[in-house]
């Protein structure tokens, strides 16, 4: 049987074929030593997968990520991915990305906008199937009007598809929860697809500085055989079973087997928790939580609140911040601890719908203190003035209604 | 019997019968498997829960008597009646989404042969037309056009029967369907002709009616993707009750529908490449026939 144990699967301690030295995952994101690189987001992308002992990758090109997809190309021509190709649409990669994770493989595509939408109907699949894809959205506006540019709606669509979904603000965080988000979606507890999130363009297409880990050390390999489900690779019994039956009978059994699962999926989510606070270090990360005025926000938008904070705080007005590393799970008590002395939140959003502000006013207590804004869209930028105007704006605005009313 | 599927001695007690039939019974690295062991094996196959007198059950269990090595092949379905089929199934089957079954059978490929590259692997889809032809079609051709190493098999009622009889692309010109209120507008499509210039190595179009055509054919789709490049079959299988035949007519109507002119006259269309690999396994057989002679 092709287990781990496997001789042609190399083991923590041992080298693979390229060199690398399969690392304990610990080891690596902690221990290991890291060095600066001045890279593109999409160059962050092939830098993790080159350490991450990925067995298969799926490619479609889209603006923002084609960089990306074409560099994990690179990688595979290299020889540090298994199998490589370009498929026809996102609606056809998901699948091929379904099948190559059914068969034990770990799989890693990227898709944008547009494409996350068209490849919609496999996300859900993917969770109730049980297979820890990873893929990589780097988020750009929805049609139509046509747009390419940055955008975080699309993350709207995919709150309740049972993936893991992981928010970064910069391309260090991209590097980080790629590599971390492989272990912690392999889990057997947890099993399930991860979407690490990063703003298209603003982290994609700028250089940054990343402490990066050895380029000679990876992840150790996907073991299909502590997967919770069936591996689909005809190496253990064939019982007559289907994996993700049709629960399609018309009776109260059906009902209560597909609904136990859909729960099961979120009780999945869960449990990934356990896993990500040690490795994220919390699914927050809190500065000034004794401020009245808090503000709460995920990926850029958390930089651009940093600034806010800055701009802030040489006036004298003391401003606190929640940045929310994943979006699913959701930190609920974590935000409510964070924000149980503020006065007044405010989400700053990349979108047009203030989902992010919507998730927390609905998960917080006395949530009228919750502002959905500022809110830019279709690729506008963020200057920190905005988020400063805003919220100037409103507590003159608080101050008028009180000396008025009071 | 078979080496590799074996039952852990401490399970023997608490396995259903059906298993442990499976596993002592079962034709599993048989090298000579066919539908010839039916009555005397126990079939991959063991029930279904299709209508009486479906010829996709018939069509269903002599595929799975003709696979040439069921210990490794993994199967993937789409949505219709074959995916109620697919649960009593002993080998490895998938079902994810509605149409995206050569997408998935692509990644499947392709992994296995990653995770086990001096192993044989075979990847076979079966779907209905609906699937095939109508919403998975841009990735049944694509799948083609890469030459990916796994046999498509089409169970092909020429129309949608799992929902209730509605207007599909196989379905022949002029036919009174649900959603086609004053008969269908245009042409059976013509996939077998369309998957020979699409880059299938090997297409077969038939009926179920003859057994032994079936396992010659599946035998020969499931060695040719294995070595040379994709194949194709389209098997007729009438939905009965949506054509208002009886249970006991089935048989019948294939045999009518595969008479010389007919739509499902037997064709195949054999590549150079997949000829001489052919005429390869031909000529090996024979100096092993020899050999055993001498």
């Amino acid at each position: 049987m092709a287990t781990q144990t496997d001789s042609r699967v190399p083991q923590i301690g041992q080298r693979n074929k390229k060199g690398q030295l399969v690392t304990d995952p610990n080891e690596l994101f902690f221990l290991s030593p890291r060095t600066p690189s001045f890279l593109t987001g999409s160059e962050v992308i092939r830098e993790a997968i080159r350490r991450a002992s990925v067995d298969f990758s799926v490619a479609y090109p889209i603006t923002p990520q084609s960089e990306a997809s074409s560099l994990v190309g690179e990688l595979y021509a290299e020889g540090y991915v298994g199998d490589y190709m370009r498929g026809e649409s996102e609606f056809a990669v998901m699948g091929e990305c379904a099948g190559a994770a059914f068969a034990g493989a770990r799989v890693f595509t990227t898709t944008a906008g547009p494409g996350t939408l068209r490849a919609f109907e496999n996300f859900p699949m993917w969770a109730g199937s049980r297979l820890p894809i990873q893929v990589v959205f780097t988020v750009r506006g929805v049609n139509s009007p046509l747009t390419i540019q940055p955008d975080t709606l699309e993350i709207a669509f995919m709150l309740e598809t049972g993936m893991l979904l992981w928010h970064a603000e910069s391309a260090q965080d991209l590097f980080d929860f790629m590599l971390k988000g492989y272990y912690v979606a392999e889990q057997p507890e947890v099993h399930l697809p991860i979407g690490v999130i990063c703003d298209g363009f603003f982290v994609t297409h700028t250089k940054d500085m990343v402490m990066m880990t050895p380029e000679d050390r990876t992840l150790p390999h996907y073991d299909p055989y502590r997967s919770p489900v069936v591996c689909m690779d005809m190496e253990v019994p064939p019982v007559r079973m289907m994996r993700d039956p049709f629960v399609m009978k018309s009776n109260y059994i059906s009902y209560m087997t597909h609904a136990s699962w859909q729960l099961e999926i979120r009780a999945a989510i869960e449990r990934s928790r356990k896993h990500t606070i040690p490795l994220l270090d919390g699914l927050i990360e809190v500065e000034n939580s004794d401020a009245e005025i808090m503000l709460v926000a995920s990926g850029t938008a958390v930089s651009q609140a940093r600034e806010a904070i800055r701009l802030f705080r040489d006036k004298g007005v003391r401003v606190g911040l929640v940045k929310i590393k994943t979006l699913r799970p959701f930190p609920t008590e974590e935000i409510r601890k964070a924000t149980e002395h503020a006065k007044h939140i405010f989400v700053p959003e990349f979108n047009v719908a203030g989902w992010l502000a919507r998730e927390i006013k609905s998960t917080i207590d006395r949530n009228h203190r919750v502002v959905a804004g500022p809110h830019v869209a279709g690729g506008m930028t963020m200057p920190p003035e905005i988020i400063v105007e805003e919220i100037e704006k409103h507590m003159a605005h608080r101050r008028n209604k009180e000396l008025v009313h009071g | 019997m078979a080496n590799r599927i074996q039952i852990n001695k401490e399970f023997v007690d608490i396995m259903p019968q059906d298993y442990l039939d499976l596993v002592e019974n079962g034709t599993f690295e048989s090298p000579n498997r066919g539908w010839k062991d039916f009555g005397t094996a126990t079939e991959l196959i063991a029930e279904h829960s299709l209508c009486a007198g479906c010829p996709e059950s018939i069509a269903f269990r002599h595929i799975m008597a003709s696979i040439p090595n069921p210990e490794d092949t993994v199967m993937v379905g789409s949505t219709g009646c074959t995916s109620l089929v697919f649960p009593m199934i002993a080998v490895h089957n998938i079902h994810s989404l509605f149409g995206n079954q050569n997408a998935i059978a692509t990644g499947l490929k392709r992994a296995l042969a990653v995770r086990f590259p001096d192993r044989v692997k075979d990847v076979i889809v079966l779907a209905g037309d609906g699937a095939t032809v109508d919403i998975g079609l841009d990735m049944t051709l694509q799948s083609w056009f890469r030459k990916e190493r796994f046999t498509t098999i089409c169970f092909d009622n020429e129309l949608y029967a799992n929902t209730g009889g509605q207007e599909s692309g196989l379905m022949q010109k002029g036919f009174l369907a649900k959603m086609a209120p004053v008969g269908k507008r245009f042409d059976k499509v013509r996939l077998p002709e369309i998957a020979r210039e699409s880059g299938c190595d090997y297409v077969a179009i038939m009926t179920a009616s003859k057994p032994s055509l079936v396992e010659k054919v599946i035998k020969q789709a499931v060695l040719i993707a294995r070595e040379v490049g994709p194949t194709y079959i389209q098997i007729y299988t009438p939905c009965i009750l949506e054509i208002g035949k009886q249970s006991m007519e089935g048989l019948q109507e294939m045999r009518t529908s595969e008479a010389p002119g007919e739509r499902f006259k037997f064709r195949e269309f054999i590549s150079p490449e997949a000829q001489s690999f052919l005429d390869g396994l031909a000529e090996k057989k024979k100096a092993e026939k020899i050999a055993a002679t001498t």
